[in-house]
């Protein structure tokens, strides 16, 4: 999960870094006592996702009532998805001008990536997607880091971005984040650099995950598993993404609605039972396909689960199989002798009965 | 990165319960396993194989890490360091920052590095080094057709396509679904073109990133004829399916973006994986006609 604005400001602080000062408010009272203290404000909700301000997040207020009033509104609000537990109050800056500052990891070079860019805002993603000179970008050994050299070549006219740029990979390295992003990194009217906002992406198989679960998601979640469920009637069974993804790209192939992803690669293979279990918890399920093709993950464990779970619930929807790879044989005699059932040769066949079936 | 008969690998905690398993399937098809390195069970004797300490301790060509995420990192700084020509990493979630170590340790040492999260590498007939069904042959058969996989589940079911055509493999190559791997498609397409054996390829692509694009290019200036199938063409945009790397995070990462750069460079998109045998046919026979099977 996108650590929150003043989190991510604190971390930059103890770095070293020029944030502006700040109250985090989690009431009204402190929102206004924070602007008497500050004077013109900007009051900001903090929550994880990019987008804040043109979904209404950031009011700016001239005075106590009016900061008030703008932590009024926002506190308990949703913005962008999520529910807004509290607002960062902060002067409100004199900005003359907006840069853009990141460390990412590049797939390309394998190593990681400063990125600097002399027009910052809002709409840096079109900026950037418009004109990709715009981003000007220093590939790191990140056996080395990144030398006063590089940095100096890569913002030539200001030693004080550089400064900061070297301060956030630093922050990038000790985080060991995925992403650290200053957007704007904002030029001030008495020629100070600040921070104006930012965001640190820790790494951690949470780092990507969708902020709003449903319960069941929730549920598979605590299991360890993946589930993202979807709307439709066809339900789906399968071992690694890539192949989860491929049966969900076949039921719409052949003209069916994918309930839900849900897939029990890597070590979760040994956990069918309880995926199962759960997918069919789900309301509105026509039909089930199971699609396995072992590699690391063993068809005949799964199957295993699969029996269970099927055997456990007795549920009255159809199901089509195929199995294949590691430990197929035992699988598929085992599907026959508990479920009386001959899994298809081919995966196609299988998604095209269950579409079918859910007619 | 194509495993041959004559590669010694090494296995990297190879006492484990799945190591242990796919070790004895690996010596079973041919691979010329020569031990396993466990530091402290150095001395032992595990599947009639040496332990030892350290890559240094046994000469070998290729590294096979069979061991946890976090200890990922000083594994292959010791395959490194100890020489490996070429180094699979299997697990999957490693520390994003120990990832990018690996790959400055092994770019200055000049050790080839697959993966992480790789399903590994398989020669059909020769031995494979990993954990696919490489010994069975509904699945693996020697033949000319190189697969190169981000998964490996999705590549047994193009393998097992292929085979049920009366096609075989090459060599397969997975290149693992992590959002920063060693060798890219664009890598892999180049060492297939080389290949002696390989007449046609199959790319088996997913969501996420811009490698399918960046192999796209690379295709384009191959003589050989490239087949793919993308997954997650029903994917909803923003919700991430399983591997780190197949969110649909921004511009070209979607699949329509990557079905276009790929038929644009000439390549066959297949619809199904069920499709690609019938491709892979047509490529070979030179027919531009390629639908259905």
């Amino acid at each position: 999960m996108t650590l929150l604005e003043h989190q991510g400001k604190a971390i930059l602080a103890a770095a070293g870094l020029p944030v502006p000062p700040g109250v985090v408010s989690l009431n009204e009272a402190e929102a206004a006592a924070a602007a008497v203290r500050f004077g013109p404000v900007v009051v900001k909700a903090q929550v994880p996702a990019g987008g804040r301000g043109k979904a209404g997040g950031i009011r700016f207020a001239g005075d106590a009532a009016a900061a008030g009033r703008a932590a009024r509104a926002l506190l308990g609000s949703t913005i962008a998805g999520h529910t807004v537990g509290a607002v960062l109050v902060e002067p409100r800056l004199d900005i003359v001008r907006e840069t853009y500052a990141a460390v990412v990891a590049d797939p390309a070079t394998r190593g990681p990536l400063i990125l600097f860019g002399p027009q910052g805002g809002v709409d840096i993603e079109a900026i950037a997607a418009a004109d990709g000179g715009a981003l000007r970008r220093l590939p790191v050994d990140i056996l080395d880091g990144p030398g006063p050299d590089a940095l100096a070549g890569l913002v030539p006219e200001s030693p004080a971005v550089a400064q900061v740029l070297a301060g956030l990979y630093r922050v990038w390295r000790q985080q060991r984040a995925v992403l650290v992003e200053v957007n704007p990194l904002a030029l001030l009217a008495d020629g100070s650099l600040v921070a104006a906002d930012c965001k640190i992406v820790p790494d951690g198989v949470e780092a990507a995950e969708d902020g709003r679960p449903t319960p069941l998601e929730r549920q598979a979640r605590a299991l360890g598993l993946q589930f993202v469920e979807l709307d439709g009637r066809v339900g789906v069974l399968a071992n690694g993404a890539g192949l989860t993804m491929a049966t969900l790209d076949m039921v719409c192939h052949f003209g069916g609605d994918p309930a839900n992803f849900l897939e029990i690669g890597g070590d979760a293979y040994t956990k069918a039972r309880a995926a199962l279990e759960l997918l069919l918890a789900k309301p509105g399920l026509r039909s089930l396909v199971v699609n396995f093709c072992g590699a690391y993950a063993r068809t005949d464990v799964m199957a295993g689960g699969v029996v269970e779970a099927w055997q456990a619930l007795a549920p009255t929807i159809p199901v089509f199989f195929s199995v294949h790879g590691t430990g197929e044989d035992e699988a598929v005699a085992l599907i026959g002798a508990r479920l009386g059932i001959t899994p298809f040769e081919r995966a196609e066949d299988a998604v095209r009965a269950a579409v079918e079936a859910a007619r | 990165m194509i495993l041959t008969r004559q590669d010694r690998v090494l296995v990297w905690g190879i006492t484990g319960r799945q190591a242990s398993f796919w070790t004895g399937h690996m010596i079973a098809s041919g691979t010329r396993v020569v031990g396993g390195v466990h530091p402290a069970r150095a001395g032992e004797i595990h599947l009639d194989l040496p332990v030892v300490a350290s890559g240094r301790d046994l000469g070998f060509d290729v590294a096979l890490l069979f061991v946890p995420p976090a200890a990922v990192l000083a594994a292959a700084a010791d395959a490194i360091e100890a020489g490996a020509r070429l180094l699979a990493i299997l697990a999957e979630h490693v520390p994003l920052h120990d990832v990018l170590t690996v790959h400055a340790l092994a770019r200055r040492a000049g050790t080839r590095v697959v993966g992480p999260n790789t399903a590994g590498l398989v020669t059909p007939g020769a031995g494979f080094a990993g954990i696919m069904p490489a010994f069975n042959d509904r699945v693996f058969r020697p033949g000319a057709v190189g697969v190169v996989s981000r998964s490996g589940s999705l590549g047994t079911l193009i393998c097992l396509e292929l085979v049920r055509a009366g096609l075989g493999q090459s060599a397969f190559i997975g290149i693992g679904g992590d959002p920063v791997p060693g060798t890219s498609f664009r890598d892999a397409l180049a060492a297939l073109a080389a290949d002696a054996r390989t007449r046609a390829i199959v790319l088996v692509g997913e969501i996420g990133g811009a490698q399918e694009q960046e192999a796209a290019a690379f295709a384009q200036t191959m003589t050989k004829p490239v087949v793919a199938f993308i997954a997650g063409a029903s994917a909803p945009p923003g919700r991430r399916m399983g591997h780190a790397g197949a969110i649909i995070s921004g511009a070209g990462a979607g699949h329509a973006a990557k079905r276009a750069a790929l038929e644009r460079a000439g390549v066959r998109v297949a619809a199904t994986p069920g499709e690609v045998p019938a491709l892979v046919l047509a490529a070979l026979t030179g027919s531009t006609e390629g639908e259905g099977s």
